[in-house]
């Protein structure tokens, strides 16, 4: 690479002006002429039969221009919503999901009928007039007695509810640890279900020509080249013919990965009335229908001995998959594999049980698996800490992988690239005061005050991801990145990349590599993503912290064959040799005569002209895909200071210490941005956040936000924030992924703090949300 | 999050808004800051034939001080009453509450006719002008506080009858409105209220009963000498409030107690 300016550069966000003014371009403010507005009549039963449906009225409606049932839908679509096997090789039960409900709805909200009209308000009102007559069935609610073997059925007729049951790694890889043992902890663990809500909701506009047979869908989507693969094989038609443009997407979270019902609904509403449909999601619908993250409980022991050394592990995951399953909700199952944090084991006993409910589909959300398997491993050596008596800090010093261990093969065979887990948590303590908090911690103890400070020491793997893990993922395609770098006659620069931006700067970031690599100016680089019908023939989309890791070292193989094809270019416009033409500060030299050189911009007005090599054909452009050997482990600490009220249980989170590793940096102010994000949802799901249905009905009851507790800037503290830089050995640029990190490290570091906070009480695990009246109720029965 | 259809006349007078209001009939509703009734609307919980809107009557918006007493006018946003300098020399516990009523946006947009005619349970002004004596003057006439809340979201008030003003006493002494919630922007999950006048306690709570509740036996304990943390014991005294997502009823009964104590205290200790 070129001397690095750019690189590591707190350049501001590119596409800030446009976002923040209100320019830029979501769902909502696209249309096309004459589009219809589409409204979903969806079941208000978590679980019920579908005895009839009534269209008279709705259909007389003003301003209708069609209603549509399931029935009208058989011959536009086909096959059944798309399961990866992910983690999970076996699945063994993936009940059939069509997008529209027939004769049995299996959660609220499901849809079970569509209106077309004129305008938005028409639709709703219409939707309103359709008459469904509905036969309750019992709904499953609780995952312990779906999977009792008496238990009513999520969908009638079933064996049973269980989506998958897979042991890793069976009890006897653990029992000699156990065996050793002097202490044994066991702790059940909850993960509270959360809501995604990106701050745009989903939308979908789609325009069928009738005549050319082309399909175009403007749709909010952290993924266009996986949803035209979707919608293009249920519709019939080739993948050709499809176009899917995803323009500024409001936030995804993991929740605009798969595809939904209305992904594949508008589109063919469009062809069966044969004009464009937009449907744009309403808060509640989002907060119903959008995939749900976590909604697991574990169940936990781990062995350690008496000074501290940890031995074994085992551990259970029981995993809420809702009505359906996701596309990609058995990627959750990855919490099994990463069960061992940062530490050092004899054995780890791992096991995965997907059970099904009438609840909407969990899905990846952020760090989809990761946060989980941190919150486990983080609660259980402080659990063990506590048992034994030994400081949070030691524990963990004493059971870190080592530097010198790198690579590091963990007990379920994945290869941790890279690490240095004491010097983060080092910067960690010396940042946030460690020694003067447990001080002062001490003299509130003493005025009956519970400060608690919580560690979380976290590791991940991302960069989804190297083809011989990922292809068997999704039954078939890599989760490699393309990129194609295009370089006009007057020598500005396009790049095209498979990755979609979602709020993560990549129209920043990834000019800043190329423009440095290229040794041209930031500005004359532009970054495109998002529309199937630009750049490779297939992208992989924005999840799982890969977009960098991967789509980034892509686009800098992709400048590296165009600066050798300049090279050749060069070489015979100097007449010189091509090994002696070398590419430096944007330009080409000859070695060891530097007034012979030609720039970049010469070259490339020459590549269109006519005076070229032997051979050489007209242009400077290249594609580059980039298969990574391996993933990529980012890693760090975060400390936790939060103050429980005595007497009221409300835990007031008071400052925040984060020291994050993803290896080399980009943008340092974006890395910052990702971090503040990403910590803010992860305190948000130990402190605020729970989706909550009724335990008996099934009805959701946290469906709009004055109900799900979102938190605002408000409720957090100012963040201190550190790096240490660990570059990655596996790919060019040394990076690692960042966008979840924060999320996977945060609600360890909180809890760790609360039930630090509470331990005079003699308090030893809280469940998430720590809400105050949970807290109250706690200290209450615990002072008894 | 797509209202109803719904008919909508804008009134430039209490009058012609009174007229309006009987010519749309029962199901027709006033339209003041909107940021109850519109979040309704979105939600198809409210679905009013029709809006009367009375953002035009300027003489509505209004802070006057008037003898002994504050009358501020039904549009006054919280913002106004918050920021004004006669509301804080006068009745500093109005202000004070006035700026934490939701967020930004809601103070510049909800009003002070607007909370007393919606009567959430967790409407602030209610408690406020429960335990002050306050009077609600309407286009017919005055009611006082006492009698004007009725149950959860149901007041006094007839079909075309508008809120004109709410006139408060002047009360400067010790006061404190603690609001325990989760978010800054979020309503009370309990909160309690407490003012010295007339030499004499007045203790209020929020959202712990579907209307505002005094609380009479902390206020006779204070008055025969107790300690706040003995007197606050009593908040709960009578008190049956319904669980939510936020809280249990023997929790809010419990918080009800707790920022009772803290309140007095604080109070005392301006
Ligand atoms: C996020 C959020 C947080 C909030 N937090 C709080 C809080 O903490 N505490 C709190 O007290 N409030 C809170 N509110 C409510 C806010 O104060 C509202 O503005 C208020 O409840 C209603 O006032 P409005 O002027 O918006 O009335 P509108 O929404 O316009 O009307 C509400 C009801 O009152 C009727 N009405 C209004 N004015 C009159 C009148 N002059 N005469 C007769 N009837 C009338 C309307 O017909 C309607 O039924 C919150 C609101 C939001 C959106």
């Amino acid at each position: 690479m070129a001397v690095s300016q750019l690189v590591g550069a707190k350049i501001h966000r590119r596409e800030d002006p446009r976002l923040i003014t209100g320019h830029g371009h979501y769902i909502d403010d696209f249309t096309r002429q004459g589009a219809a507005h589409a409204a979903f009549v969806r079941s208000p039963f978590a679980h019920a039969r579908i005895k009839s449906i009534d269209v008279t009225d709705a259909s007389k409606a003003p301003g209708v221009a069609g209603v549509y049932t399931a029935r009208d839908f058989k011959g536009q679509l086909a096959g059944t919503h798309p399961a990866a096997p992910a983690f999970v090789a076996d699945k063994k039960y993936i009940p059939e999901r069509f997008p529209i409900a027939e004769k049995e709805a299996c959660y609220q909200g499901e849809i079970v009928a569509a209106v077309l009209a004129e305008t938005k308000g028409q639709a709703a009102d219409a939707a309103n007039l359709i008459q469904v007559v509905y036969e309750e069935l019992p709904a499953v609610m609780d995952l312990e007695k779906a999977m009792a073997s008496g238990s009513p059925k999520v969908h009638e007729g079933a064996a049973d509810n269980i989506s998958w049951d897979m042991t890793y790694t069976g009890p006897d890889v653990s029992e000699a640890a156990f065996k050793e043992a002097d202490v044994v902890v066991k702790e059940r663990i909850l993960q509270n279900r959360l809501a995604p809500v990106p701050m745009e909701p989903r939308g979908v506009l789609a325009e069928f020509e009738t005549y050319d047979k082309k399909l175009t869908i403007w749709m909010s989507s952290q993924n266009p080249h996986f949803i035209r693969l979707f919608v293009s094989g249920a519709m019939g038609l080739k993948e050709s013919q499809v176009r899917v443009i995803s323009p500024d997407v409001g936030g995804g979270f993991g929740s605009k990965i798969s595809p939904y019902p209305e992904d594949y609904l508008v589109p063919a509403l469009s062809r069966l009335a044969e004009r464009p449909v937009k449907w744009i999601e309403t808060r509640t619908e989002s907060l119903q229908n959008a995939t749900h993250g976590r909604g697991q409980f574990y169940d936990v022991e781990v062995a350690a001995k008496k000074d501290g050394t940890l031995l074994g592990m085992r551990m259970t995951q029981f995993l809420d998959v809702g009505a359906y399953v996701g596309t990609f909700s058995a990627f959750q199952a990855c919490a099994c594999l990463m069960a061992g944090g940062a530490y050092k084991w004899k054995g780890i006993s791992a096991r995965t049980i997907g059970i099904l409910t009438n609840r909407v589909p969990t899905d990846p959300y952020r760090g989809a698996g990761r946060p989980e398997a941190t919150h486990l491993v983080e609660r259980m050596v402080d659990l063990v800490a506590r048992e034994l008596k030994i400081d949070p800090v030691e524990i963990r010093k004493k059971n870190f992988i080592q530097p010198q261990e790198f690579p590091y093969t963990q007990n379920f065979g994945l290869v941790v690239d890279s690490g240095e887990y004491a010097r983060a948590l080092d910067v960690a303590l010396k940042l946030a005061g460690y020694d003067d908090l447990r001080k002062r911690q001490a003299d509130l103890r003493k005025q009956g005050r519970y400060l608690g400070i919580g560690l979380s020491t976290w590791i991940e793997l991302c960069g989804f991801g190297p083809s011989a893990a990922t292809a068997p993922a999704t039954g078939g395609i890599a989760l490699v990145e393309s990129a194609q770098v295009r370089v006009t006659p007057t020598g500005s620069v396009i790049v095209y990349t498979g990755t979609h931006s979602h709020g993560q700067g990549h129209e920043t970031t990834f000019p800043q590599i190329v423009a440095d690599q290229l040794g041209v100016p930031y500005e004359s680089v532009e970054l495109r993503h998002g529309d199937t019908a630009e750049g490779t023939a297939f992208g992989y989309g924005t999840y799982g912290s890969r977009s960098l890791a991967v789509g980034g070292v892509a686009i800098s193989k992709a400048v590296g064959k165009v600066i050798d094809k300049g090279k050749k270019l060069a070489a015979h416009m100097l007449e010189a040799a091509e090994e002696d033409v070398v590419y430096e500060h944007g330009a080409f030299h000859v070695k060891g005569s530097p007034d012979k050189s030609k720039a970049f911009g010469e070259v490339a007005f020459a590549s269109y002209g006519m005076n070229l090599p032997e051979g050489m054909e007209q242009g400077l452009e290249a594609v580059a895909y980039f298969d990574p050997p391996n993933l990529v482990w980012p890693f760090g600490t975060h400390i936790a200071v939060v103050e429980v009220d005595a007497e009221t249980g409300s835990a007031k989170l008071e400052k925040y210490i984060a020291v994050d590793d993803c290896g080399n940096i980009i943008n340092p102010m974006i890395v910052d941005g990702q971090i503040h994000g990403g910590i803010v949802q992860g305190v948000a799901q130990a402190l605020y956040e729970e989706v909550v249905y009724d335990d008996e009905t099934g009805q959701l009851k946290t469906g709009t936000l004055l109900d799900y507790m979102l938190p605002s800037a408000n409720e957090i503290p100012p963040l201190s924030l550190d790096h240490t830089i660990t570059p990655s050995p596996t790919n060019d640029l040394g990076v690692k992924g960042i966008g979840e990190a924060g999320t996977i490290a945060a609600s360890a570091a909180v809890i760790n703090a609360v039930c630090d906070a509470l331990s005079p009480l003699g308090i030893k695990h809280v469940d998430m949300p720590a809400s105050p009246d949970r807290l109250w109720k706690m200290m209450k029965e615990a002072r008894q | 999050m797509i209202p109803a259809a719904f008919e909508y006349a804008r009134a430039s007078s209490v009058d012609e808004a009174s007229k309006l209001l009987s010519k749309f009939g029962e199901d027709a509703k006033v339209l003041a800051g909107g940021h109850s009734l519109i979040p309704l609307m979105r939600l198809r919980l409210a679905q009013p034939s029709a809006l009367v809107d009375i953002n035009g009557i300027k003489e509505l918006d209004h802070i006057k001080e008037d003898g002994h007493k504050l009358r501020i006018g039904a549009l006054t946003p919280h913002v106004t009453i918050q920021n004004s300098s006669v509301v804080k020399d006068k009745l500093p516990l109005l202000a004070e509450v006035a700026g934490e009523v939701g967020d930004n946006q809601v103070r510049n947009m909800g009003t002070m006719g607007g909370v007393i005619a919606h009567a959430d349970a967790a409407g602030d002004y209610p408690t406020l002008a429960l335990i002050l004596d306050a009077e609600i003057v309407t286009n017919r006439r005055t009611i006082p506080a006492k009698d004007f809340f009725k149950d959860l979201f149901t007041t006094a008030l007839g079909p075309d009858e508008v809120v004109t003003e709410v006139v408060f006493p002047v009360a400067n002494g010790p006061h404190k409105y603690i609001k325990f919630r989760r978010r800054l922007f979020d309503w009370a999950i309990v909160g309690v209220a407490a003012q010295k006048m007339n030499g004499g306690w007045r203790i209020g709570l929020t959202n712990v009963g579907p209307t505002p509740v005094r609380a009479n036996a902390v206020e006779k304990a204070l008055h025969d000498g107790a300690k706040p943390e003995e007197a606050a014991e009593h908040a709960s005294d009578g008190l049956d409030p319904a669980g939510d997502l936020r809280a249990s009823p023997e929790y809010k009964k419990h918080l009800a107690r707790v920022l009772t104590k803290r309140a007095i205290q604080q109070a005392q200790g301006q």
